[in-house]
């Protein structure tokens, strides 16, 4: 029982872990670089889920002000990951671009291949 | 209970998700699923709350990413080589940070109880001060726009910068294509 609240209370960030870790995991391991780029795009997810989770009160309602509601829940956290979600499509978008000239440059997007045609690494 | 229920049962199809992505080597089939991936957490951060992030999250994350990846996808190649290195070491420093991880969140405070220190500060002045000091009853709004207005401006400039970036690399792209078309 008692370990059945502390897996009800801390699910949410074991999640955000999980999720963390896969994303990274996928960025070190994998040499496409779309699929690195899809993995980055998860890791940073994970960021939004570890900071909108503190945020909920069970029971409370989202902070829009109105007279039928006592208990809202913590408005800062929407507000730092409405920056990071916009700031995050910015970059990828930088990324890929990068990958579409990497393809024009090389002919493609494999990071062995990369190595194998550039001699200096 | 039943919100942290919903979360809960969420929260296990991200991270089945996750796998897909993982094992998965056809691009195709990786960009459609990290796009249901954002539609679900744009999901658990309506249970959580979150509708102004759910929003932008299921337009900017589901729909804009997903475009442009499919775009890159169209101009590249749709299907993954086979690793030639062993996963071994990556998977290792994956699992050892996981677990450090892990370890660290079991200090902080339980899922969704009022009592904890983030409801102290400076979110509780925004929910009490906000409709008499700028007249929005919507907080996300007004923290945004108003109190830390600096903060979108930031933004701002990154997205700006990032246009830009993405601007000059395809531009030098399709001058170098216009003269190779000259010369042959």
């Amino acid at each position: 029982m008692d370990f059945l609240q502390t897996v009800v209370s801390h699910y949410n960030q074991w999640i955000a872990v999980f999720l963390m870790v896969s994303g990274l995991y996928i960025v070190v391991a994998r040499g496409n670089m779309v699929k690195k780029l899809v993995g980055l795009n998860l890791f940073q997810t994970s960021v939004y889920l570890l900071y909108i989770s503190p945020g909920k009160i069970l029971g409370g309602t989202p902070p829009i002000l109105a007279a039928e509601f006592a208990v809202y829940s913590n408005p800062l956290p929407h507000v730092l990951i409405l920056t990071a979600i916009v700031v995050g499509v910015a970059t990828l978008s930088l990324g890929l671009g990068l990958v579409v000239r990497i393809n024009e440059a090389f002919g493609t997007i494999e990071e062995e291949e990369l190595f194998a045609r550039d001699p200096e690494a | 209970m039943i919100e942290a229920l919903i979360n809960m049962v969420l929260l296990t199809l991200l991270a089945a998700i996750m796998i897909g992505v993982v094992r998965l080597r056809n691009l195709f089939a990786v960009v459609i699923l990290s796009s249901a991936y954002s539609f679900i957490i744009a999901t658990v951060l309506i249970v959580l709350d979150a509708v102004d992030v759910a929003m932008t999250e299921a337009a900017v994350g589901a729909g804009i990413s997903t475009v442009l990846m499919l775009a890159v996808l169209f101009l590249t190649k749709t299907e993954e080589q086979k690793p030639k290195h062993s996963p071994a070491l990556p998977l290792f420093v994956a699992t050892v940070t996981g677990i450090a991880l892990i370890y660290g969140t079991l200090d902080l405070p339980a899922f969704g109880v009022p009592d904890q220190p983030i409801h102290t500060h400076v979110g509780a002045y925004y929910l009490e001060k906000s409709v008499e000091e700028t007249g929005i009853p919507n907080v996300v709004s007004s923290v945004l726009a108003s109190y830390r207005g600096f903060d979108t401006l930031g933004e701002t400039t990154v997205v700006f910068t990032a246009g830009i970036g993405v601007l000059l690399l395809l531009r030098r792209n399709r001058r170098r294509n216009g003269k190779n078309g000259e010369t042959s």
